[in-house]
């Protein structure tokens, strides 16, 4: 088994009777306070992931900075604690996926599926990011300040995109709840087969998909566009177009299924 | 699933450790593709033409008498090159199954890429005066400690890491793909082409050879089938989009640019970043970091994508 896992390395079990292989933390964050700093560079994204897991969880830390993530996949994922996290760079696919009310702030870009599956909390992406970005995001908040790549918001269920930049192919595929707001163009395929939600565009669309249609513009979606750019300081927010739900293919209810234990 | 990576230098010096930078990129994409990994790889353009030729399969025939094939192949092989009036210039024949031949030759390029795949069990990998194709099989760091590919000091370069899904495990079926017979063009892909069967009829009624089942072979030679009838890379790029069905995002080169393609759906992914002494390109950032190591600007090109850079 030491062939198979290195010099130095302990075997463990974890609950499941799975190998985990060394899930020791490394403990080497600089602590101040509530406030704590991971150099990341030399560590795997296990590492980092189990280093951050006990600053928040056991150490109370509220305010994490991790420098140098140097675009690894999977990291700052799952975490389901009110607290503030910045990475300092890029991250890979499936960054800050499956997490429940921190406030992620990323000073670089991001690759595939960011903040997938967010329940709330806060994601601001400083450059761009790749496809899927927000894939069934369900609450929260996903701000990207570059360009996304295709398939934005693909089975969003609740939550709000905010996008500066342009967007790729199919942005809103299947989205069932939640908003996006595009500020620059967006590729064809736009809000395709679309059960419900919103979708403001900003710039030149260049094909509608199956069953999107343009929405009437109300004082609602004012408020709604005014109040997401004051929070974030975009400054203010271009002229919008509105897209929503031909309801054409229509033939679902828009019940939780919680809230259709209740109707029926 | 499978991982592509380009890579090319823009001083125009043709210095730079290529060899050494493509299998850290390609390492870095292992977990999307540990079954084989495959090089292309430009250096600066000599006097003569380097030729790379698969003797047997890695995985192949394993009998008693596999020492006496592959020897028999490599003389084969060398009287071959002799026959059709070519000067041979050099040989390295330090591998298992796989052997350089460089030479010298006027004549027709395909008859002697032809005659030299007569071998029983050759295949002609790469030809030309500054393409050199080497995949096998294994992760990044194996194909390349193998083959001596730190050393490599070239000019720019594609690699692949694969996950085989459509067809075998092999060197047959590895990527790149040289776009046999024209010089110096290689393709890697990353996707699945729907109209593989149609295109593959097509190009063989055409006088074309296909030495695998892998649909990615298709873009090769279908590119160097436009550009032979003298359309440049990029338009021959662009016709592709509407003739190739399927998803992809593949990466073409010749000898002297570097050409990106994506599909109409974007299903595919790539990350470009693109400086003014380097443009690197790959299926996730994390590769790009391996030989720019610093925060950098990246993006996703959008669905429908052709770019071409230039050395």
């Amino acid at each position: 088994m030491d062939a198979v896992a290195g010099e130095g390395v302990n075997i463990a079990y974890d609950a499941r009777g799975l190998v985990e292989l060394d899930g020791s933390v490394p403990k080497i964050a600089e602590i101040d306070g509530d406030r704590a700093v991971i150099e990341a560079r030399d560590l795997s994204t296990r590492k980092i992931n189990s280093e951050l897991r006990w600053l928040l969880y056991e150490e109370g830390i509220k305010d994490v900075r991790i420098l140098n993530p140097s675009a690894r996949h999977s990291l700052g994922v799952g975490i389901l604690k009110r607290c503030r996290i910045t990475f300092e760079g890029s991250l890979g696919y499936f960054g800050c996926g499956l997490i429940d009310g921190p406030e992620i702030q990323i000073n670089g870009r991001v690759g595939w599926s960011v903040a997938e599956n967010m329940m709330s909390g806060v994601v601001v992406i400083e450059s761009n990011a790749g496809s899927l970005a927000g894939a069934a995001l369900r609450g929260g908040d996903l701000v990207v300040k570059g360009q996304v790549g295709a398939r934005t918001g693909i089975d969003q269920k609740g939550g709000t995109i905010v996008v500066l930049g342009d967007a790729g192919s199919m942005t809103g595929f299947m989205m069932q709840r939640g908003r996006q707001i595009i500020c620059g163009d967006v590729g064809p395929g736009l809000g395709d087969s679309m059960y419900d939600g919103t979708l403001y565009v900003g710039g030149k669309v260049a094909a509608l998909g199956i069953d999107c249609v343009e929405g009437e513009w109300t004082d609602a979606d004012t408020e709604f566009v005014e109040r997401k750019f004051r929070i974030y300081g975009l400054g203010s927010p271009p002229e919008l177009q509105k897209f929503v739900c031909g309801k054409k293919l229509y033939n679902y209810d828009s019940l939780e299924p919680s809230e259709r234990k209740l109707v029926l | 699933m499978c991982g592509i990576a380009g890579i090319i230098y823009r001083d125009g010096g043709g210095q730079h450790e290529v060899g050494r930078d493509m299998t850290r990129m390609l390492q870095a994409m292992k977990h999307r593709g540990p079954d084989s990994t495959g090089y292309a790889l430009y250096r600066p353009e000599a006097d003569g033409y380097v030729m790379h030729v698969k003797l047997a399969e890695a995985n192949g025939h394993q009998g008693f008498d596999r020492e006496e094939m592959l020897s028999r192949s490599r003389r084969e092989i060398e009287s071959h090159v002799r026959a059709v009036g070519a000067t041979i210039l050099g040989l390295d024949t330090s591998r298992d199954h796989a052997m350089t031949v460089t030479f010298n030759h006027d004549g027709d390029l395909k008859e002697l890429a032809d005659y030299v795949e007569d071998v029983r069990g050759a295949e002609v990998l790469s030809l030309g005066r500054s393409l050199e194709i080497i995949k096998d099989l294994g992760d990044a760091e194996t194909v390349a400690a193998d083959y001596g590919l730190d050393a490599f000091i070239g000019t720019h370069a594609i690699g692949h890491a694969r996950m085989a899904t459509e067809s075998d495990v092999d060197i047959a079926n590895a990527h790149p793909y040289w776009a046999y017979p024209f010089p110096d063009v290689a393709v890697v892909h990353n996707g699945q082409l729907t109209n593989y069967f149609q295109w593959k009829r097509r190009l063989e009624r055409a006088g074309h050879r296909f030495q695998s089942e892998c649909d990615s072979e298709i873009i090769a030679v279908y590119l160097a089938e436009r550009m032979a009838q003298g359309d440049s890379l990029e338009d021959s790029m662009r016709r592709s989009l509407e003739e190739l069905d399927g998803v992809f995002t593949y990466i073409c080169v010749t000898d002297h640019a570097l050409g990106v393609a994506k599909d109409e759906l974007g299903a595919k992914p790539l990350v470009l970043y693109e400086s003014d002494d380097i443009v690197a390109l790959a299926s996730e950032e994390i590769a790009i970091r391996k030989v720019v190591d610093r925060e950098i600007e990246t993006y996703d090109p959008y669905e429908g994508a052709v770019m071409v850079w230039t050395r």
